[in-house]
């Protein structure tokens, strides 16, 4: 395998951008799915040295960000429910529900830790025996198999104190209702790595073979970007449009089969609502029926009853930003009262999501055109 | 270990706080032993020191608090005597004098304390440093949290020394003393529990010798030790102070390959993630050669390498040229990083 610097090397990267600039002649407008992208775009600066023909699109690639403000209410509400212990990943920490964030809580009393797996929070369950354990488990195929076996973990250890508050989406539907809204210029995709390295490249080739658009499962390095790039532009150079994996050290085209299988054993399909974009149809998990004891929003129904969402925030275009529709920049809220600190809508909320990134790097102009003087 | 531990408490309790005979078992068999200078073996309420004759004092004072308070590397006691230290150090002093102040969660392991106040002394006498005065509270807290540590350094100034952010100048060339982010990564490896192939150890050190092998030299404008918020934050608050901007080559940044690895995973920028033993100087063009090699020529800063130059292109900013030559710019560390899902 290739040292991890290689993926870095800048003689490696000048090359491929020639042969990029050789081959980009027409406008390309890549979408981005993963939010990982996003960020490694911005921190290598990628769009400006690559030819201005094209044009990044940054898709709802963060789990965080289009889960429903009304699952963090009620992560919140049980961080204060006696007895009851939250356990959640540190990104879900600061991200605010209508009133509250669970750090905030936290700060307040409420027992909220973080976890780094999701066997730390069945650790918890088992240290604590006296005390409800609420994983609260979010996130796209990659993290829905180690989720779904913390469930598996707890049945076979016949813990009652485990429960998950669980918001798990998929990523290739969400694909496909963005190629069936007529309104989205989408060129090509660059598919996500670590959920392709789960469901694997194949799932895909709906978006070559119906839609006619190519498909490059990308690292995150800058010379897997650049590499994916010269990939897109040379099928379409060629007339071709296939899903092909650039990302060959870690994903299949099966994805991976064990992975799979317990997200089988545990979870089902169901509709699905994502932030900002609304309800898409079979596009996230639920807790299977006969799992249900597991289940947070089941076990905790009467508590959480009286937690309905939000409206919709005003002045927010997230639903735009998260089609690749408008950039953060078109929003009159970023960075006055939409900011990482105060979010408004889904794309500020994680670190992860296209208007975070856009304000971490909101500097950026201002080295356009500046001189170096040595 | 062991004999070290006979007759002791197995863990801190209430009354070790209380200031009654618990107290003072604590202190003449835990804490004496270790400390051994003369005002505090005397048990005074304060130390007296000889005078000092002319230079200018600096002082510093810093409160340490961190989980998990043992981490490969290192412990608390170390960050709470190197950090102070280091922090005098930056200002050009040569520390001389310490004061430790703990406060102890109930239910702190005695074998723990020992350990760390072990490495306190250690740390103390590697900068020939003498801690003077001290004190010790117990609180009801979070056992896991452990204890925290509050030092207050005194150090003195040679004639001649005058460094800071208002000297730097265009031109200037920007020197990192070794590998970043190695202090954030292995705690948080420690903190979640994460199983690598190597083991991450921080890097708290005394930066004393240093800073000892460049100090008589003409041309060193400034030095800052960038710890929380890591190398960014500090460029970020030099460019900010001098109004200049300080710009770094991603390329020449050190950084170990399992602690890159490592951020990647836990999706965190090493730029931003904390440092404990080292230094960044800002120096004229015509000495940075000389800084360098004698900074490499010592054991703490043998990874020592040129990292960038002092521009004007974006007062009051700090960039970064990424590897194919882009630049961005580095703002302050707003919130803490955590680690993300995917």
């Amino acid at each position: 395998m290739p040292h991890l610097n290689d993926f870095r090397n800048p003689d490696v990267a000048s090359h491929l951008l020639a042969r990029i600039g050789e081959l980009a002649r027409e406008p390309l407008r890549v979408m981005e799915i993963c939010g990982g992208h996003t960020h490694a775009i911005f921190r290598f600066g990628l769009q400006q040295v690559l030819p201005p023909q094209i044009e990044w699109l940054h898709g709802p690639g963060c789990p965080v960000c289009v889960t429903p403000v009304v699952k963090f209410d009620k992560a919140i509400a049980l961080a204060h429910r006696p007895n009851t212990i939250v356990a959640a990943y540190g990104d879900l920490l600061r991200v605010p529900g209508r009133e509250s964030t669970l750090l905030r809580e936290r700060a307040e009393g409420g027992d909220v830790r973080v976890v780094y797996s999701s066997m730390d929070a069945v650790s918890i369950a088992l240290q604590n025996p006296h005390k409800n354990v609420v994983f609260f488990a979010v996130g796209f195929e990659t993290t829905a198999p180690a989720n779904a076996f913390s469930i598996l973990a707890a049945k076979e250890r016949h813990l009652e104190n485990f429960t998950m508050l669980a918001n798990h989406v998929l990523v290739p539907p969400v694909i496909r209702a963005l190629l069936e809204d007529s309104r989205l210029k989408i060129d090509a995709f660059l598919g996500p790595g670590h959920v392709s390295a789960v469901v694997g490249s194949q799932e895909y080739e709906f978006i070559a073979r119906e839609y006619g658009r190519p498909v490059v499962v990308s690292g995150f390095e800058l010379n897997d970007i650049l590499q994916s790039i010269l990939m897109i532009l040379t099928q379409r150079d060629e007339g071709r449009c296939d899903v092909e994996v650039e990302y060959a050290r870690a994903v299949r085209d099966a994805g991976n089969a064990k992975a799979k299988a317990v997200i089988a054993d545990v979870f089902e399909r169901q509709d699905q609502e994502w932030r900002g974009l609304g309800i898409i149809a079979d596009s996230g998990l639920r807790i299977k029926h006969e799992l249900s004891e597991y289940d947070a929003e089941i076990r905790f129904a009467d508590f959480l009853r009286d937690i309905s969402p939000p409206p919709p925030p005003k002045g927010c275009i997230c639903a735009a930003i998260l089609k690749g529709q408008k950039r953060p920049f078109d929003c009159p809220s970023f960075a006055s009262s939409c900011t990482p600190e105060r979010p408004l809508g889904a794309c500020m909320v994680s670190s992860e999501g296209a208007c975070a990134a856009y304000y971490s790097y909101r500097q950026q102009p201002l080295i356009q055109g500046g001189t170096y003087d040595e | 270990m062991q004999k070290l531990l006979d007759g002791l408490p197995k863990i801190i309790e209430s009354a070790h706080g209380t200031g009654g005979r618990w107290t003072h078992e604590l202190i003449e068999s835990v804490f004496l032993p270790y400390f051994r200078s003369q005002p505090l073996q005397s048990l005074a309420d304060q130390a007296v020191v000889p005078e000092s004759g002319t230079g200018r004092m600096a002082i510093s004072t810093d409160s340490f608090v961190v989980t998990p308070y043992r981490f490969p590397g290192g412990n608390i006691g170390d960050l709470a005597v190197n950090g102070t230290v280091n922090d005098l150090l930056m200002g050009g002093a040569t520390p001389a004098y310490l004061t430790v102040a703990f406060v102890l969660m109930e239910g702190l392991r005695v074998d723990h304390l020992v350990e760390i106040v072990q490495s306190i002394a250690n740390a103390a006498a590697a900068s020939a440093v003498s801690i003077i005065a001290g004190d010790t509270k117990v609180v009801c807290g979070k056992a896991e949290d452990g204890l925290f540590i509050t030092t207050t350094g005194v150090g003195f100034l040679p004639g001649g020394v005058n460094w800071g952010p208002e000297f730097i100048q265009p031109g200037d060339k920007i020197i990192l003393s070794g590998t970043v982010a190695d202090h954030g990564a292995s705690v948080l490896t420690k903190r979640y529990n994460l199983a690598f192939d190597t083991v991450i150890r921080s890097d708290t050190a005394s930066l004393l010798p240093a800073v000892m092998a460049v100090r008589d030299l003409c041309g060193i404008r400034c030095m800052r030790d960038p710890t929380r918020g890591g190398l960014a934050t500090t460029l970020a608050e030099l460019s900010q102070t001098s109004g200049l901007t300080l710009e770094a080559k991603e390329l020449c940044i050190p950084i170990r390959d399992d602690v890159r690895g490592l951020c990647e995973v836990l999706g965190l920028d090493p730029l931003y993630v904390a440092n404990e033993g080292k230094l960044i100087a800002v120096v004229a063009p015509d000495v940075a050669s000389t800084v360098l090699s004698r900074l490499q020529a010592t054991e703490v800063a043998r990874d020592a390498a040129i990292i960038g130059t002092v521009t004007k292109s974006a007062p009051g900013y700090a960039l970064l040229e990424t590897a194919i030559g882009a630049k961005r710019v580095l703002e302050l560390l707003s919130m803490e990083q955590l680690p993300r899902i995917c």
